[in-house]
């Protein structure tokens, strides 16, 4: 099949969802008039019932942690399925060590990015980990938190060399804190159903009042999990693909 | 007002589809369908607006005002860290795809079967 | 809180620049220019979430937009570039 016939299938296939789309936009209520019971339901009950002031991680965490679970479990096998996938390049690689060792000069990073890099890294970090335990009292969670979380890291390698960065997160060390951050969100919920509670339900001590750091029960400690299995996660995929860029045998 | 983000999504993704379906090099279709996700998140954000609303954070406003849906964006939020580690892992399936075949144009890729 | 109608008006700017900006990721043919204009679209993204009352979703597209996404896309060109050669 021709290019132009292929765009000339598109046309018309384009065509009909647009007609599909339009009609079913104008049976929505229209933008800014939501009327859907659910979410002012949560809103008015979720402050009281949890004590956590950021409604949207008690929604992702406590109203609707099953689908969060089913979300890290697609990171952790996204990540997971890259070490496989790469791997078997790695071995077919080394049985021909010739034609990868290329002689080509690399340019050494400027001064001024590997400063700044080094300056960034302990910010970074912090930043990270505030918003990573800081999920119900403001706009933040373990997703967030997990990513500038693993760019500290990046920042890292950065600053120095892939060696550098390689030392300071071993590939096992990853493995074990991304498998215990799956894993202590899963334990949290099957501890709920050992004390004979629906499972995740919020069994900690809420707290005296909403918005404190302490409050609001599993939800603080469950993004905290999240958080650093999204770090891991991440640092795991990023190391991947620099170990297949350098090509490094360390 | 009342339908233009809506009019906004349709056009992304036929945007989006368009590029996958022109493109001749597989990482551009890769970038062409993380668009297409794209459009996903502003049509959830979309449907849960609320007129006059605020973000639905009671820290410091009172906790009866109104706010916007917070539902959607939860659901938004997981989906766009998610959509980052399942692009890694298609660019890892085109690497592959590199060093076996050789290429990465999708028309020539079509014709090794097996 | 900003009134209704200049909050419609912003709303109505970043919803156009955000469909220009797909289209322009999209007929950006050269890879390392088509990562650039995917960092320009997802911070426009950023903005209009933000202007849609959801500071949580801005802070995952920044994070993931600016950071973890151009990264993986660049290593893995760098990876199919030195490959071609």
């Amino acid at each position: 099949m021709t290019p132009r016939q292929r765009l000339w299938f598109f046309a018309i296939g384009a065509a009909g969802l647009v007609a599909c789309y339009l009609w079913a936009f104008t049976g929505l209520p229209g933008f800014g008039n939501y009327p859907g019971p659910y979410g002012q339901e949560i809103l008015r009950q979720a402050v009281g019932q949890t004590h956590a002031t950021g409604v949207v991680s008690a929604v992702n965490f406590e109203y609707r942690g099953v689908d969060t679970i089913g979300e890290e479990f697609i990171l952790f096998t996204a990540a997971a399925g890259m070490s496989v996938v790469l791997r078997r390049l790695r071995r077919e690689r080394q049985a021909q060590p010739v034609d990868e060792a290329g002689s080509r000069t690399v340019p050494a990073t400027s001064s001024a990015v590997r400063v700044a890099a080094l300056l960034l890294v302990g910010p970074t970090a912090v930043l990270g980990w505030w918003l990573a335990s800081h999920a119900q009292t403001t706009p933040s969670g373990g997703f967030q938190g997990g990513v500038l979380l693993a760019s500290a890291f990046i920042l890292i390698y950065l600053a120095g060399e892939f060696l550098t960065f390689r030392r300071l997160s071993p590939v096992a060390l990853l493995d074990a804190v991304e498998a215990a951050g799956a894993g202590g969100f899963v334990a949290i919920g099957l501890a709920a159903i050992a004390m004979n509670l629906p499972y995740l339900d919020n069994y900690l001590p809420l707290g005296q009042y909403p918005g404190a750091v302490s409050s609001s029960g599993t939800i603080a400690l469950i993004s905290f999990f999240v958080g650093i299995e999204v770090a891991a996660a991440f640092v795991l995929i990023i190391g991947e693909l620099l170990e297949q860029t350098l090509l490094r045998s360390a | 007002m009342g339908i233009f983000p809506f009019l906004v999504v349709a056009w992304i993704v036929v945007v989006g589809l368009y590029g996958i379906v022109t493109s001749r090099d597989l990482i551009h279709q890769i970038v062409c369908l993380i668009v297409v996700q794209s459009s996903t998140y502003v049509l959830l954000l979309g449907v849960g607006y609320v007129t006059g609303g605020a973000a639905p954070y009671f820290w410091d406003i009172p906790q009866h005002t109104r706010a916007v849906d917070p539902v959607v964006q939860a659901l938004a939020l997981t989906d766009v860290v998610v959509e980052a580690a399942v692009t890694a892992l298609l660019l890892s399936f085109a690497v592959q795809a590199q060093k076996k075949f050789g290429t990465l144009d999708p028309s020539q890729l079509v014709e090794f079967k097996g | 809180m900003i009134s209704a109608g200049l909050m419609n008006t912003l709303q109505v700017t970043v919803l156009v620049l955000v469909a220009a900006g797909a289209t322009v990721v999209v007929r950006t043919r050269s890879r390392i220019r088509q990562v650039l204009a995917l960092s320009v679209y997802g911070m426009l993204l950023a903005i209009l979430f933000l202007v849609f009352q959801a500071p949580d979703v801005t802070l995952s597209e920044l994070t993931v937009g600016a950071i973890a996404l151009p990264l993986i896309l660049l290593l893995a060109i760098a990876k199919v570039r030195k490959r071609e050669q």
